[in-house]
C-alpha cells in the first residue's frame, strides 16, 4: 500500500531534555522522521521542551512548540492544530509513554488523531512485562524465569524457587532505572525497594539471572505489509549483567556463527511480527555459547539509541524509514538513500567493523560509584569504524578524549595483582584497562575469560594489541612495524612512547614510505552498488575511495560524545555551522564520531569522516581535503583543544585567532587584558601549591571560588569557606591537572547573568541577556535563567554591553563568544569570557529569531554584521519570556549529591516560554518535571550559615497553606521565628520514606552547609528525595521562584501553549 | 606463510598472502556480501571452480564445524579476504587448520573491497592465484582458461542415495544433484519427505519408474547451457518438478526458456525478493551468476518472485503443468530462512496431489 492519503498533518513528540538512557539520539531520529514526513508532503507539528535541538529548529517541522510535554500541553495544541496523526516511535520512552497516556484519556479519540506506525497496544504488548511474557510463551520464544512482583515478599518467595542470582527490572523506567542483579536475600530485599519507587506503577519484574551468557541485539523493521527486515545485529563485549547502553558494543556481531546468527534473526523477525510493530524495533537476547540456548531479554517497540547506532554502524536510516512507514508505505516502495537505486527492504552488509564504547561522567563525579550494572550510568558513547577489530577499538578508546593515547591506563599498572583480579571480577568503567593491564602481567586468555565471562575472541584481539606494544617496545623498529602498529589503530604518541623514537623519525618513515591512511566508504552494501553517500571512515589499506572535490571546503570539528557541560547544544551548533558554510557557497566537511547525533547524519553535511577528534585523524583529512580552513568555536571544548595543534600544522583556523583564544583562557593574560580595560573582574590569584592557595584565599577572603585552567563544564570548581576545605579540594584538583595552576578566585555572590554575541571585528550582536535565577556560586549550566533579563539595572545592562563591545574588540572576535557576568549593586564583574559557542546558544537563536552560528559564519566568511537585518548592539527585548531550567540524571546516578554546587551535575535542559515571566517559570518547572501540586508539604533543613535567610521563604510557604516539617532539633528554632512546625527525626530514613510514600511531605527545602561530598550532612535525605522523586530544592533562589510560580498558577491556573512567534508578536 | 600474486586478466597483479606454498590456482572470481557463514560458502558446490571473495573482512571467528558444512569437501578453489580473524578454542577446528588439510589456497591480507569494486565494475572475470611468482606463462595459462564445461560432473554425486525421513512421511522427491547443497536435502527430509539423491546424468526413465511423487532440480555451479537438459524435459508435465537456483534455470531451459550471464551475479544473505501474488517481501540467501530471461519463458509460466533490486527473476511457475522454481536459496545456509516455508509447501502440495489421486 502506498501512503495514507488521509495523513495530511502530523504532530511529532519528541523526547525532552538529554539524561542517562535519552540522549541526543532521539535528537536524530525526530529530526530524521520530520524531514522524512515532509518530504511526503505532509505538514508537521513538532512538540518537544528541550530547545537545544535540531528538531526544533523552524526548518524541521512547520509548526514548532517548544512547551513541556504533558498531557495539558498536548491536548491545548491537538485542539488548536487538529493533526491527523501522531508520531509517537521517535520520542524515546517520554514520547511513548506521553502518546500512551493521551490515548488512555481518550484525547486522541476525541480529537480524532490517528496514532501512526505501531498501535498502543502493539506497544503495551512490549513494554508489560506480564503480556510480553504470555505472547513470548505463545510463539515458542524462549525467556528467563520471571514473575510480575509488587511486594518484596513476594520477590523473597521467587527467588528461593528460581535461585539467585536474581534480576530486578522495575516495569516503565528508563534505562532499566531502580533495577539490579542481587546474589542473595539483603540485596534483594534493597534493590527491591528501590524498584517499586523506580516504577512508576509500583512493579517489578524478578527474572532468573543469565548473566555471563552473550548479549546479543537485533535492530529489526517491520512494515504494514508484514514485510520484516534486520538492519543490523550488535554483540556486546561485555556479557549480560551490564546494561546494554553501558557495554562496549561491536558491530556486527564477530562470535556468532551463520546458524546462531539465522537463530536468533529468526527470533527476531518473529517477535517484531507478532507483536505487529510498525517501524524500527530493538530486540535483544541473551545467548549461552556453551550450548546455543538463548533467551529473549527485552523488546523496545520503537527508535531507541541502538537504532541510532545501529543507523550510524549500517548507514541505514531507521528513523527515517520508521516515520515512512507510520504513513503507510512500505520497506520495497521506499528508496535506499545511500545508493539511490536498490529499495530499502534489504539487510545492510557491511565490510568493516564497527565499536561503541560509552562515555561515562565519572571524570567529573570522581567519588561515584563506578561499577556497572543493569542501570545505565553513560552520558553518551562514540563509535569508531575500521576494517580490523583492533583498530575500530583503539579509535574508539581514543574517541573518549580521556589523556589516553593508547590502550594503557597509568592507574591500572600500579594495581596490585589481588586488587586487578577486584577490577576484573567487578566491572566497572575501566574494566577494560583492566584486562589491558592483565594482558600485559601475562594473565592468559583463558584466565582472563573465567573472571570476565567476556569471549575468547575480543581477549585474543585485546592481546594482539598487547603483543603489538610488546614488539615495539623491545623489537628493532622498522617500516614493516610501523605499518603493522598503524592498521592496528596505534597513535603515533603511542608508538613513539613505547618505540622511544622521536615523532619526527615517524614521520619521515611516513613521508618516506607513503604510510598515510586512506579513506573508504559506508555503504550498506558492502560494495556490491555503488552508493551515493559521502560518509567516510579512515583505515590503512589499499585504495582510498575517497572523492576530493575542486571545490573550496571548509571542515567543522564536531564536540564528540555528550557528557555533562558539553552536551547536545554543540551538535546543534556544528549542525548550524555546516549550513552556515553551505549557504556560503563552500563544501560543507564534518569530522565527529558521536553515533547519536544530527551532524553525523550523512545527508547533513556535503562529506561525513566519522573519526576520533584526535590531531592525527583530523591532519589526515586535512591533508587529503586541503580546506581553506577549519572551523572550531562550535564544537566546544573539545574542537578548541585541537587549536594550538592545527595551527602549528599550518590550518587555517576560521574565526578568532587561536592567539586571542589563548588570551581568553590563560587566567594571567586574560586578568592583564581586563586591568587594561578597566573592567572588573573577581580578585584571582593563580596558585600551583597547597601553602600558596591558604595564602591567596586569606589575601582575598573567604569564601573563595577554586578552580583550574583549562576547564570544561566547571570541572572540578569549587566555593570554599575556610582552610580546611581548601585543603581537602587542594589535594583532588591539583591531581587533576599538574600542568596548570589553580585559581583562587574572590567569590562575589550577586546575580550572575550572561550573553551570547556574535561579533565581526567592528561591531557586536548581543541577541538577549540571560539572567540566572540562582545567585552566583550554582554552576551556570545548573541554575534557572530567564530571557530577557528581569532584574538588572540600566546601568547593569549598559555596563555588560560596554564591557562586552571592548572584550570583543580586544580580542579581535570574529564569531561566537560568550561572557558570563556578576552584577553587585550597580558594580559589574567579569567572571568568564568564552571565545565559543557556549551552551545557551541554541536558546538565545530560537528565542530570538537571530540564527546566531549562520551569522558567525558568514562573519568568518568576511561579512560584517550590518550587511544583515538583525541589528548591532543589544537588541530589544519582545514579548516574549523563556525560562529554562536544568533537569538532572540523578536517578541513574545513586551517589552523587545533587545539592547544586560550583560543578555542573545536569545532564539537559529544558525551556518554558511565555508572555510573562511567571507563566514561563511554570512551564519551565512543569517540563523539568516538578509538578504544582494543590497541597505542599515541606520537609526543611538548612545549615545554620542560611537559617535567616531561610525564614522568609518558610513564612510565604505556610502563607501560602504549605505545612512545613522540620527536625525536632530545629523546632523550636523555628517557632521561634513564629512557623508551625511539624517535628520529625531527621535521621529516621526509614520513617521519612514512609512520609514521601503517603505525601505527608512532598518537598524538601535543604540548604546543607558544605557541598559536593557524600559525606556532607543531609547527603542520606537528599539521596532518598531522588529515589521518591520528591523535588528537593538546594538553592534558596530555586524554591524562591518555586513559590512565586506556584502562587501565580494557583491565580491563574490554565495555561496557553503556543509556537514561538505567537510570543514574540 | 608465503607471498601470493593475483593475476587479472587484463594483466593487472596484486600482492598479498597465502597460507600455503607451491600453489597456483585458476578460477572466476567472485564475492560473497555474507557477514557470517564462510563454511558454507566454502562448502557448496555451486562454487566448485570459483575463486571466493568475502566482503566481511573478518573471517575464521568461529571456527570450523561438521554441521556447517553444504557438501562433503570444499568447493571453491581458492579464498580471499581481508584477515583470518580465528581464535584458538579448544576443542574447534580452525580455519586455517580446514583449509590446509583441504589444501586450498586462501589469500589474506589484502584490500578485498578494492577487488569487489573492481568485479562490480567490470563485470565477473578469470584470475590466477600463484605463490610461485607470476611468470610467463601465466598469462597464457589465464588467458587460455575456460570454465569447464562438465563442472557439475565434477560435483554431482556419481552413486544414487536413499534417505529416509525421520519425520512423519508425507511424500517422496528424487532430486537431480547438479551440486546439491546438504542444506535442500535436509529441508526435504525436515518437511517430511523421502529423498532419493539421483546423479546429474540419470535418465527420466530411472525416476519415473520408481514411483517417486516429485522431482527437485537442485543448485549447482556454472552455466546452465552447460547441462543436458534432456531428462528434464521428459519429465515435463509427467511428474511435479521443483527446482532451486541452477535447477531454476534448468527448467526454464527445459520449457524452451533462455538464460542469461550476470554482469557479476548475486552472492550474500540479504537480497529481497517479492512474492507477486502476495506482495509480501521477503531477504533471500543467493548464490548464482546466472539468470532466467524472463521475455523468454513460455506464456504459460507466471512469474511468482521478483528481485526488488534488479528486477530479475527470482522464481517462476508453470500453469498447466506442475512445475514451481525459484532463482534464490530458501534454505539458507548461509543466509535468511524466510522462504523456507516454501519446502513445506511444495512437499504438501506433492501429498496433497497424491491423495487427490
Amino acid at each position: 500500500m502506498p501512503k495514507d492519503k488521509t495523513i495530511k498533518k502530523v504532530i511529532v513528540i519528541g523526547s525532552g531534555p538529554i539524561i542517562i538512557g535519552q540522549a541526543a539520539e532521539f535528537d536524530y531520529a525526530g529530526t530524521q522522521a520530520c524531514k522524512s514526513l515532509r518530504e511526503e508532503g505532509i505538514q508537521v507539528v513538532l512538540l518537544n521542551s528541550n530547545p537545544a535541538t535540531i528538531m526544533t529548529d523552524d526548518d524541521i517541522a512547520d509548526r514548532v512548540y517548544i512547551q513541556p510535554l504533558n498531557l495539558e500541553a498536548l491536548e491545548y495544541i491537538i485542539k488548536r492544530e487538529r493533526p491527523d496523526g501522531i508520531l509517537a516511535a521517535i520520542g524515546g520512552q517520554t514520547g511513548l509513554n506521553l502518546v500512551t497516556e493521551a490515548y488512555k484519556k481518550g484525547i486522541l479519540e476525541k480529537y480524532k488523531v490517528k496514532i501512526l506506525g505501531t498501535t498502543i497496544d502493539a506497544i503495551q504488548k512490549a513494554e508489560d512485562r506480564e503480556s510480553f511474557k504470555n505472547l513470548m510463551i505463545e510463539i515458542g520464544e524462549p525467556i528467563a524465569k520471571s514473575e510480575i512482583i509488587e511486594d518484596i515478599e513476594s520477590a523473597v518467595k521467587f527467588a528461593e524457587d528460581a535461585g539467585y542470582p536474581i534480576v530486578i527490572r522495575p516495569a516503565y523506567t528508563l534505562a532499566g532505572t531502580g533495577g539490579g542483579i542481587v546474589h542473595n536475600e539483603s540485596e534483594l530485599r534493597e534493590i527491591m525497594y528501590q524498584g517499586l519507587t523506580a516504577s512508576p506503577i509500583g512493579q517489578v519484574l524478578a527474572e532468573e539471572s543469565v548473566a555471563g551468557w552473550k548479549e546479543i541485539e537485533y535492530e529489526v523493521m517491520r512494515d504494514s505489509n508484514d514485510t520484516a527486515i534486520t538492519i543490523c545485529n550488535m554483540e556486546n563485549i561485555d556479557p549480560v549483567g551490564i546494561h546494554t547502553g553501558d557495554s562496549i558494543v561491536v558491530a556486527p556481531s564477530q562470535t556468532l556463527s551463520d546458524k546462531d546468527y539465522q537463530k536468533l534473526r529468526k527470533a527476531s523477525l518473529k517477535i517484531i511480527k507478532a507483536l505487529k510493530i510498525e517501524g524500527g524495533c530493538n530486540v535483544q537476547f541473551a545467548f549461552n555459547p556453551e550450548n546455543g540456548e538463548y533467551v529473549v531479554i527485552e523488546v523496545n517497540p520503537r527508535v531507541s539509541r541502538s537504532s541510532a547506532l545501529a543507523s550510524k554502524a549500517a548507514g541505514y536510516p531507521i528513523a527515517k524509514v520508521t516515520a515512512k512507514i507510520a504513513i503507510g508505505m512500505h520497506l520495497h516502495e521506499i528508496i535506499n538513500y545511500v545508493t539511490g537505486k536498490t529499495m530499502a527492504s534489504f539487510e545492510p552488509s557491511l565490510d568493516y567493523v564497527v565499536v561503541k564504547i560509552p562515555k561515562w561522567p565519572f571524570d567529573k563525579f570522581g567519588y561515584a560509584n563506578r561499577n556497572l550494572g543493569t542501570q545505565m550510568k553513560a552520558t553518551g558513547e562514540v563509535m569508531a569504524i575500521d576494517r580490523t577489530f583492533e583498530s575500530a577499538f583503539l579509535k574508539a578508546l581514543i574517541c573518549l578524549e580521556g589523556t589516553v593515547i593508547g590502550y594503557r591506563s597509568k592507574k591500572h599498572e600500579h594495581l596490585s595483582q589481588q586488587e586487578l583480579i577486584e577490577k576484573l571480577s567487578k566491572p566497572d568503567d575501566e574494566r577494560i584497562y583492566a584486562i589491558s593491564s592483565a594482558l600485559r602481567r601475562n594473565m592468559t586468555v583463558e584466565e582472563l575469560h573465567k573472571i570476565t565471562k567476556i569471549d575468547k575472541w575480543f581477549l585474543y584481539k585485546f592481546e594482539n594489541i598487547i603483543n603489538t606494544e610488546r614488539q615495539l617496545k623491545t623489537e628493532e623498529f622498522t617500516v614493516e612495524m610501523l605499518k603493522k602498529a598503524e592498521s592496528m589503530g596505534f597513535t603515533d604518541d603511542e608508538i613513539c612512547s613505547l618505540s622511544g623514537k622521536p615523532k619526527f623519525f615517524i614521520d619521515t618513515l611516513r613521508r618516506a614510505h607513503g604510510i598515510y591512511p586512506v579513506h573508504k566508504m559506508v555503504d550498506t552494501c558492502a560494495a556490491e552498488f555503488e552508493a551515493q553517500t559521502p560518509y567516510y571512515y579512515s583505515t590503512y589499506e589499499e585504495e582510498d575511495e575517497n572523492i576530493i572535490t575542486d571545490n573550496e571546503k571548509v571542515i567543522v570539528i564536531g564536540s564528540g560524545p555528550i557528557r555533562i557541560g558539553q552536551g547536545i547544544e554543540f551538535d546543534y551548533c556544528s549542525v548550524h555551522a555546516i549550513q552556515g558554510i553551505k549557504d556560503n557557497g563552500y563544501e560543507s566537511i564534518i569530522i565527529n564520531n558521536n553515533p547519536e547525533t544530527v551532524s553525523t547524519d550523512f545527508d547533513i553535511a556535503d562529506k561525513l569522516y566519522f573519526e576520533p577528534l584526535f590531531i592525527e585523524d583530523v591532519s589526515n583529512v586535512i591533508r587529503q581535503e586541503l580546506p581553506k580552513g577549519v572551523i572550531l568555536q562550535f564544537g566546544g571544548q573539545t574542537a578548541l583543544n585541537l587549536a594550538p595543534k592545527l595551527l602549528k600544522r599550518g590550518v587555517q583556523i576560521l574565526g578568532t585567532s587561536v592567539e586571542s583564544i589563548n588570551v581568553a583562557e590563560d587566567r594571567k593574560r586574560f586578568e592583564m587584558l581586563l586591568k587594561e580595560l578597566k573592567i572588573k573582574q573577581p580578585k584571582s590569584m593563580a596558585v600551583t601549591k597547597t601553602e600558596e592557595a591558604l595564602k591567596a584565599a586569606s589575601k582575598i577572603g573567604y569564601p573563595v571560588l577554586l578552580r583550574p585552567s583549562y576547564v570544561t563544564g566547571g570541572r572540578a570548581m569549587k566555593v570554599v569557606y575556610n582552610d580546611k576545605e581548601l585543603i581537602t579540594y587542594m589535594r583532588e584538583a591539583v591531581q587533576i591537572s599538574p600542568e596548570y595552576p589553580v585559581a583562587v578566585d574572590q567569590y562575589i555572590e550577586g546575580k550572575e547573568f550572561e550573553v551570547d554575541m556574535v561579533c565581526d571585528k567592528t561591531d557586536i550582536l548581543i541577541p538577549g541577556i540571560t539572567e540566572h535565577i540562582e545567585k552566583a556560586g550554582v554552576h551556570s549550566g545548573d541554575s534557572f535563567c530567564v530571557y530577557p533579563h528581569q532584574t538588572l539595572s540600566e546601568t547593569v545592562v549598559n555596563k555588560a554591553l560596554k564591557f562586552s563591545e571592548k572584550i570583543a574588540k580586544a580580542l579581535q572576535v570574529i564569531g561566537l563568544m560568550n561572557i558570563q557576568f556578576i552584577a553587585k549593586d550597580d558594580d559589574v564583574y567579569v567572571i568568564e569570557v568564552n571565545p565559543r559557542a557556549s551552551r545557551t546558544v541554541p536558546i538565545m537563536s530560537k528565542v530570538t529569531k537571530v540564527p546566531m552560528v549562520k551569522l558567525a559564519v558568514n562573519i568568518m566568511f568576511s561579512k560584517s554584521l550590518k550587511s544583515y537585518n538583525y541589528g548591532v548592539g543589544l537588541l530589544p527585548k519582545t514579548n516574549l519570556v523563556a525560562v529554562k531550567a536544568p533537569v538532572f540524571s540523578f536517578q541513574k546516578l545513586p551517589d552523587v549529591d545533587i545539592a547544586l554546587n560550583a560543578e555542573m551535575k545536569s545532564t539537559g535542559e529544558v525551556l518554558g516560554i511565555d508572555n510573562c515571566y511567571e507563566k514561563a517559570l511554570i512551564k519551565a518547572f512543569m517540563a523539568s518535571g516538578i509538578s504544582f501540586r494543590d497541597k505542599n508539604n515541606v520537609l526543611v533543613s538548612v545549615c545554620q550559615k542560611d537559617f535567616k535567610k531561610s525564614i522568609s521563604i518558610l513564612k510565604k510557604m505556610q502563607e501560602l497553606g504549605f505545612t512545613i516539617s522540620a527536625d525536632i532539633n530545629d523546632k523550636q528554632l523555628f517557632e521561634k521565628q513564629g512557623l508551625k512546625i511539624i517535628s520529625i527525626d531527621k535521621s529516621n530514613l526509614k520513617n521519612i520514606s514512609e512520609k514521601f510514600k503517603s505525601g505527608e511531605i512532598n518537598i524538601i527545602f535543604n540548604l546543607p552547609e558544605k557541598d559536593g561530598f557524600p559525606t556532607s550532612p543531609d547527603f542520606g535525605l537528599r539521596e532518598l528525595s531522588v529515589r521518591y522523586r520528591i523535588p528537593c530544592f538546594t538553592c534558596i533562589d530555586t524554591i524562591n521562584a518555586f513559590l512565586q510560580a506556584w502562587e501565580y498558577k494557583k491565580e491563574n491556573p490554565l495555561l496557553e501553549y503556543k509556537t514561538i512567534e505567537e510570543y514574540m508578536n | 606463510m608465503s607471498k601470493a600474486n593475483i593475476l587479472f586478466d587484463d594483466g593487472t597483479i596484486y600482492e598479498a598472502e597465502a597460507n600455503l606454498s607451491g600453489k597456483t590456482v585458476i578460477g572466476e572470481i567472485v564475492f560473497n556480501t555474507s557477514m557470517t557463514g564462510y563454511q558454507e560458502i566454502l562448502t557448496d558446490p555451486s562454487y566448485a571452480s570459483q575463486i571466493v571473495i568475502m566482503t566481511y573482512p573478518l573471517i575464521g571467528n568461529y571456527g570450523v564445524r561438521d554441521e556447517y558444512t553444504e557438501s562433503n569437501k570444499i568447493q571453491a578453489s581458492a579464498f580471499i579476504i581481508r584477515e583470518n580473524a580465528e581464535t584458538h578454542i579448544e576443542g574447534i577446528k580452525s580455519l586455517s587448520d580446514y583449509l590446509a588439510e583441504n589444501e586450498i589456497l586462501c589469500i589474506n591480507n589484502i584490500d578485498t573491497r578494492k577487488l569487489t569494486k573492481i568485479i562490480r565494475s567490470s563485470g565477473s572475470r578469470n584470475c590466477l592465484i600463484t605463490t610461485e611468482g607470476i611468470k610467463e606463462n601465466h598469462k597464457k595459462m589465464l588467458k587460455e582458461y575456460e570454465f569447464p564445461k562438465d563442472i557439475v560432473a565434477q560435483v554431482s554425486e556419481k552413486k544414487t542415495e536413499t534417505i529416509k525421513t525421520t519425520k512423519k512421511r508425507n511424500t517422496d522427491f528424487a532430486i537431480i544433484d547438479y551440486g546439491v547443497k546438504k542444506g535442500i536435502v535436509n529441508q526435504l527430509l525436515n518437511a517430511g519427505a523421502d529423498v532419493t539423491i539421483y546423479p546429474y546424468n540419470i535418465d527420466a526413465e530411472t525416476i519415473l519408474k520408481k514411483g517417486h511423487k516429485a522431482v527437485m532440480l537442485s543448485n549447482g555451479p556454472g552455466d546452465p547451457k552447460d547441462v543436458n537438459i534432456e531428462t528434464v524435459k521428459k519429465l515435463l508435465g509427467k511428474i511435479p518438478i521443483y527446482g532451486i537456483c541452477l535447477g531454476h534455470q534448468i527448467s526454464a531451459l527445459a520449457l524452451g526458456g533462455d538464460t542469461y550471464k550476470l554482469k557479476f551475479g548475486h552472492r550474500g544473505a540479504n537480497h529481497p525478493v517479492i512474492d507477486t501474488r502476495s506482495g509480501k517481501v521477503i531477504i533471500t540467501s543467493q548464490n548464482h551468476g546466472y539468470a532466467v530471461d524472463e521475455g523468454t519463458l513460455p506464456k504459460e509460466c507466471k512469474i511468482t518472485y521478483k528481485n526488488i533490486n534488479d528486477g530479475t527473476v527470482e522464481g517462476f511457475c508453470h500453469r498447466e503443468i506442475p512445475l514451481e522454481c525459484v532463482q534464490f536459496h530458501p534454505e539458507g545456509g548461509p543466509g535468511p530462512e524466510d522462504a523456507g516455508e516454501i519446502f513445506a509447501k511444495w512437499v504438501k502440495s506433492v501429498s496433497k496431489e497424491t491423495e487427490d489421486a
